[in-house]
């Protein structure tokens, strides 16, 4: 449905993003991170037409956003970041409006779906309150009621929940799952719980580059170097850890500094930084957090308890701790920033030598090479289409890999 | 087309839904009366110095109209969902001047009222002149307001899409008298651009079709430029 091969969007000299590649299916609800500023608006814009390629090429229902704007246009119901509406119309008034410009000419059809979708959306009862005066709950909902107005195909929602009250984003997302079925959907967030319980897949933008695609499980399992397991005993911490540590399998077992429990309730990883080392010895005797490091492989949970319980200890609880999307997020980002600062290092004109076909000066528009005619081109489209994505996925995952084994 | 029309009537119905349209009405309507009351007194039967008058009063008048239509959108983001409508964007700049000059026309209709005043006080005004000078009136407002909207387009800001139009105006209202001082040539050149030396046979009672064609000629080449710098500003946004 949405098909997004090698885009590359300059603003003036800074590259916002560079060769992004990717395709979205029918019915398949894709979510967008990455910090700001890495390149997710950018590229919803693009995707809307809103603003044209510096190169490469989108297309939206098979028309390319540039070269068939208004037919891709047409296919495409889109919700901005800002949700910018006609603040002195009424909700009515404005959808009215939207709806005409969309090509609802049918005066009985236009205002029997304008109410539909108030109804779909909560916001029939203020249907004619002027939209400079509702709270931003409801002019979220007014934003989304425009997008899905004219049953766009697909629809590009640029943080659709932001601004919501914990009722109204659970209602919006349900909506966004419902509207899921038959449309195509590209949604960017910040909350990253919400990209894994609404997305099919997710993309990782940051510096404008496509860090990792994947669905949401994928990544999390891509993630996990090792088994990570965090049990609570009652006991002398040395010797607790004394006992962990002869377990066959644990690579490290440490004491949580009680301070630091926040983290483990984020998810973060335990290589953190912000993990301050423990003076064993000192810790008197009692009941205690352990976080252990094991090898991939068998779970060692059983043997853990057994362990623990065999020693005469109180085994108190015992957990395996799952990288969450967060640490996805995390990794993928903080592992590019220190590749580009490496890059940077190494030599400061790479940009231009690994990539020369772009533009290292601002071009005004690169208007891609002529389409073959589009039955010729039904075709092999199909092909080039999956190989695309398979391509997309896996570099972004063997540079995981590389980089992982750099690190250790 | 008809998305063209769909867009100027929202225009049209954002200027009466906010004050902007009573006040500019209202400023229109004294400054207008207040001049056709002093051409009365001094017993000018030909309206010729009230349109003089007005058409300075347009100075003003024409960028405080198109301040905010394309300049209020951009700093809203309202213009992102409009230039991602399946709208083109001549549709859009289109509809936007119509929904001006629609409301500009009223506003001309309003002042109609003054030559009314004459007949029902059984005076016998010269009516060539007046219905020329009206036509004269439109034909200028039209220029005005393409000015007027090429610097809405060019930024974010109201005033300083006001100021930019303000300026824009009068420099070409005053280009003749610059022209004239230049000489032959380049002043004969620059006469010849000057929005306020053409207006002049109209409210003389003199049609020349080549002021009428200088006017609507006008008016397409800057709505043209126009529509190029919405164009453009996908590029920057």
């Amino acid at each position: 449905m949405i098909e997004v091969e090698h885009l590359t969007k300059y603003y003036g000299a800074f590259p916002a993003l560079r060769d992004i590649t990717f395709s979205v299916e029918k019915g398949e609800i894709l979510g967008f991170l990455g910090p700001n500023g890495a390149g997710k608006t950018t590229t919803m814009r693009v995707i809307t037409g809103y603003i044209p390629p510096t190169s490469g090429t989108v297309r939206v229902a098979g028309y390319d956003v540039v070269e068939k704007s208004l037919e891709a246009r047409r296919h495409i119901g889109y919700l901005p970041e800002t949700v910018p509406l006609y603040t002195e119309l009424t909700v009515f008034e404005y959808l009215d409006f939207k709806a005409r410009v969309c090509g609802m000419h049918n005066g009985r059809e236009r205002k029997a779906r304008i109410y539909e979708v108030m109804g779909l959306l909560n916001i029939g009862d203020v249907s004619n309150r002027v939209i400079g005066t509702l709270s931003r709950g409801y002019r979220q909902r007014v934003g989304l009621a425009q997008a899905i107005l004219h049953n766009p195909d697909v629809l590009i929602l640029d943080e659709p929940t932001v601004g919501l009250d914990p009722v109204q984003i659970t209602e919006v997302r349900a909506l966004i799952k419902e509207l899921g079925r038959n449309h195509t959907i590209i949604l960017s967030t910040h909350l990253l719980p919400e990209v894994s319980m609404v997305c099919n897949r997710v993309i990782i933008i940051n510096r404008g580059r496509l860090v990792a695609l994947d669905t949401p499980i994928h990544l999390a399992e891509g993630v996990a170097e090792s088994q990570s397991i965090q049990i609570e005993v009652d006991g002398t911490p040395s010797e607790v850890l004394r006992v962990l540590r002869s377990v066959g399998g644990v690579t490290s077992a440490r004491v949580v500094p009680q301070q630091t429990g926040t983290q483990i309730a984020y998810g973060l990883s335990a290589e953190s930084e912000i993990t301050m080392p423990v003076a064993e010895g000192s810790l008197p005797a009692g009941v205690h957090t352990y976080r252990i490091e094991g090898q991939p492989g068998p779970d060692l949970r059983p043997r853990l308890a057994a362990a623990v319980v065999g020693a005469g200890y109180n085994l108190l609880e015992l957990k395996s701790v799952r990288p969450t999307l967060e640490d996805v997020f995390i990794n993928v980002i903080s592992r590019e920033e220190e590749l580009a600062a490496y890059e940077q290092e190494q030599e400061p004109v790479s940009g231009a030598t690994a990539m020369p076909h772009l533009p290292p000066a601002p071009a005004r528009r690169r208007r891609p090479a002529p389409p073959a005619p589009p039955p010729v081109r039904e075709e092999p489209a199909e092909g080039e289409e999956s190989t695309q994505e398979t391509a997309a996925v896996v570099p972004a995952r063997t540079r995981v890999s590389t980089k992982r084994r750099a690190r250790r | 087309m008809r998305n063209m029309l769909y867009i100027a009537a929202k225009e049209l119905r954002s200027y009466f839904v906010t004050p902007i349209a009573y006040v500019i009405v209202a400023f229109w309507l004294v400054g207008t009366g207040f001049f056709f009351w002093l051409s009365v007194s001094y017993n000018d039967p030909t309206m010729r110095n009230v349109f003089g008058v007005i058409l300075v009063l347009l100075l003003l008048i024409a960028p405080a109209l198109t301040m905010r239509l394309v300049a209020e959108e951009a700093r809203t983001g309202t213009l992102e969902l409009l230039l991602t409508s399946p709208v083109q964007d001549w549709a859009v700049v289109l509809g936007k001047y119509l929904g001006a000059l629609a409301l500009y026309l009223t506003m001309i209709g309003l002042t109609l009222f003054y030559p009314l005043l004459v007949v029902v006080f059984r005076g016998n005004p010269d009516w060539g002149p007046v219905w020329s000078g009206y036509l004269g009136m439109v034909l200028v407002g039209m220029a005005f307001l393409s000015v007027g909207l090429f610097a809405s387009a060019l930024t974010s800001n109201q005033m300083i899409s006001a100021v930019i139009g303000f300026v824009i105006l009068l420099v070409l209202f005053i280009i003749g008298q610059i022209g004239s001082n230049l000489g032959p040539g380049m002043g004969d050149f620059l006469s010849k651009l000057a929005l306020s030396d053409r207006f002049d046979p109209f409210s003389r009672g003199i049609i020349d079709l080549k002021d009428v064609v200088f006017y609507l000629t006008f008016t397409a080449a800057v709505l043209f430029i126009t529509i190029q710098v919405v164009e453009a500003r996908r590029y920057r946004a």
